[in-house]
């Protein structure tokens, strides 16, 4: 399979374009997803190309864009909509919480609901509190959803393809940390990653940090930076906080005996809890230390730079951690 | 006739729901559309068999005129493995898309959007279908319906909206909580025609709705379809209904009763005899008294069907 390098934002709209190729029936919308091409230019293009009919432009009526997509997919359409970031979602949390993520359950099984719901998300500094949250953790709450949470430029498209394909309703969720990141992604247009399993991004033997989405580059640059104190971290990338991929996750806490996990969420539960606890279930005779939950305080995200600074989990804290379960001591 | 029988059964299945609910025999609860009967089935007998419906909690008028199964609803409405949903939605979330019945729900409001989602889709398919959205006086106030209706009109959507008002939510009435008590008039908002019905006339329902129905289809957008009327019983299984409404205005409502108005209007032009009438009564009764009895003796679901399955297959 050939590859390229290109952007996270790249990858999504590789998958989204050939989605919109393939399936006649696939249709696009969202806020300035039109001629504006998209909040963050994944939908660049698509108007241009596809025209109003495909691409449609929404009024900001988060209610009726998630209410019309699942209504479209019970009447053979596939919609892809955008809601622009994830501190919107309690805006059309009816929709998405008690009507997609249940059609399927309350029909008895015979209403599949084929739509992807893509959301960008991420803390940062200058956001705010409505602008600022990583609420994917939230979402296992409501079972029925699936939720994406791609960590890589190839996960990016592989996951989306699989999403737009996918029977059920996808909470695809896009930290703007990563859309311009790089990386190798393989060039077919179909190329698509099964949703449900993570990957292991480095192997490693003392070691777990277990993480998912705008993470994955830190928990990287925290694993090369514990290399250089002499320890042999692995790197589990989750890919989906639902369905969670709970093999891998073991497999790889059963070999090394600790584990970190590092996610954006705020404590307390989410992600960093639900991981914690799952290991702490099935590898309580194999682990060597407590699981470490990093994650971000649990307050709403504040705006200044220091304060934001204060609140979200960092590459610090996480060497931190690792040196203390490993060596029990602090960095030298 | 097909309208007289068609709201026949929907009073007499009430009639048994409502006895099943009293009996403490349905785990959930009842909301009772004795008395709109000429909306459902007015609104209903002007569809083509590929169009689409959507309903809320006072749903069953709507799921019978749109010729859902009578057993298989007694059945859902009890819990069991026949049921539509197996048991896993009852009255509230019931869905049959193999009959265009795109949902009751347990949120005032939330079908709206979807309905216009699936007019959306046979917008982009051409599949000329039109979806008819119900709602109640209540839920022309919730949020999600107005973006809704915005974004159909905007769209054109082959849609139409009949508001069923009968002049009470639950013990709030219209004039309680909607600033202009004619609903109608929230079409204009949208740049969408509205019209009020008598929603006790059957004829005018068929008329009004039919012409709205082909107008949505033709591509000229959607219509709001006020329908005005009343409900026998209380909102749910254990209201009386008459805390918040008087004697006096239930009786006036009941004189207006909608099956007998149509029985005058069949007997006047020779179609129906008293004893006709009568036939078809105990007919229906006796069909809608079987399927009660059998759906009782059905089989409960396997507690697994609690668990899977949770997702379509990939």
């Amino acid at each position: 399979m050939s590859e390229k390098e290109i952007t996270f934002q790249e990858a999504l709209r590789e998958a989204l374009y050939g989605a919109m190729i393939k399936d006649p029936n696939l249709i696009i919308i969202g806020e300035d997803v039109g001629p504006w091409g998209g909040a963050y230019g994944v939908a660049r293009g698509m108007y241009q190309e596809f025209g109003s009919d495909r691409v449609r432009d929404t009024p900001i009526s988060e209610s009726a864009i998630i209410g019309y997509s699942l209504g479209a997919a019970l009447n053979g359409v596939r919609v892809v909509c955008e809601i622009q970031f994830c501190d919107i979602l309690p805006v059309c949390w009816d929709q998405l919480a008690n009507q997609a993520a249940k059609y399927f359950y309350m029909s008895g099984g015979t209403a599949p609901v084929p739509m992807t719901i893509r959301v960008k998300y991420g803390t940062r500094e200058g956001g705010g509190p409505s602008h600022a949250q990583s609420l994917h953790g939230a979402f296992m709450q409501f079972p029925g959803l699936k939720v994406a949470v791609p960590g890589t430029p190839a996960d990016a498209k592989g996951m989306l393809t699989a999403a737009i394909y996918d029977p059920n309703p996808v909470l695809f969720m896009e930290s703007h940390h990563l859309y311009r990141t790089k990386g190798m992604v393989p060039e077919e247009p179909d190329y698509s990653i099964p949703l449900g399993q993570a990957s292991v991004l480095r192997s490693g033997n003392d070691l777990s940090i277990i993480t998912c989405g705008g993470m994955v580059p830190k928990a990287i640059q925290a694993a090369e930076l514990l290399e250089k104190e002499g320890l042999s971290v692995e790197v589990v990338n989750l890919r989906t906080v639902v369905p969670l991929d709970k093999e891998t996750i073991l497999k790889s806490v059963r070999k090394t005996g600790r584990a970190i996990v590092f996610d954006e969420g705020p404590l307390p539960g989410g992600v960093a809890a639900e991981v914690g606890m799952v290991i702490a279930e099935n590898c309580f005779g194999e682990l060597k230390g407590p699981v470490v939950r990093i994650a971000s305080q649990p307050v709403p995200p504040p705006y200044s730079p220091v304060l934001t600074r204060a609140v979200v989990p960092n590459v610090e804290q996480v060497v931190e951690a690792g040196l203390k379960l490993v060596k029990g001591r602090s960095a030298s | 006739m097909d309208l007289l029988k068609k709201m026949l059964q929907i009073r007499l299945f009430e009639e048994r729901v409502n006895k099943l609910y009293g009996d403490g025999l349905m785990p959930g609860n009842q909301h009772s559309y004795r008395g709109e009967e000429a909306v459902a089935v007015g609104v209903c007998s002007s569809l083509e068999p590929a169009d689409l419906i959507a309903s809320y909690h006072r749903g069953n008028g709507h799921m019978i005129a749109k010729g859902l199964d009578i057993y298989r609803l007694f059945a859902e409405f009890l819990g069991k493995e026949d049921g539509y949903s197996r048991g896993r939605g009852g009255k509230m979330h019931i869905v049959v898309l193999e009959k265009g019945f795109l949902g009751t729900n347990g949120i005032v409001g939330a079908t709206v959007p979807i309905a216009c989602g699936a007019a959306f889709a046979a917008q982009v398919r051409k599949s000329g279908q039109v979806a008819v959205s119900f709602m109640g006086d209540g839920a022309v106030n919730q949020g999600a319906v107005h973006e809704a209706m915005n974004m159909a009109s905007l769209w054109k959507l082959p849609v139409l909206f009949v508001v069923e008002n009968n002049q009470y939510a639950h013990s709030v009435s219209v004039t309680r909580s909607s600033a202009d008590t004619c609903l109608a008039h929230r079409a204009f908002a949208y740049n969408m025609e509205g019209l009020t019905v008598d929603g006790n006339d059957v004829l005018a329902v068929k008329n009004a709705a039919g012409w709205a129905i082909g107008k949505a289809r033709k591509g000229e957008g959607p219509t709001l379809l006020e329908c005005r009327t009343y409900r026998w019983d209380g909102h749910f299984g254990g209201d009386p209904g008459t805390t918040y409404r008087t004697r006096e205005e239930l009786q006036q409502w009941r004189d207006r009763c909608p099956i007998k108005n149509y029985v005058a209007h069949l007997t006047k032009k020779g179609i129906i005899t008293a004893e006709g009438y009568n036939t078809i009564y105990t007919e229906i009764k006796e069909q809608i008294e079987a399927a009660a009895t059998k759906a009782l003796e059905a089989a409960e679901p396997h507690p697994s069907v609690a668990l899977v399955p949770l997702y379509a297959e990939v």
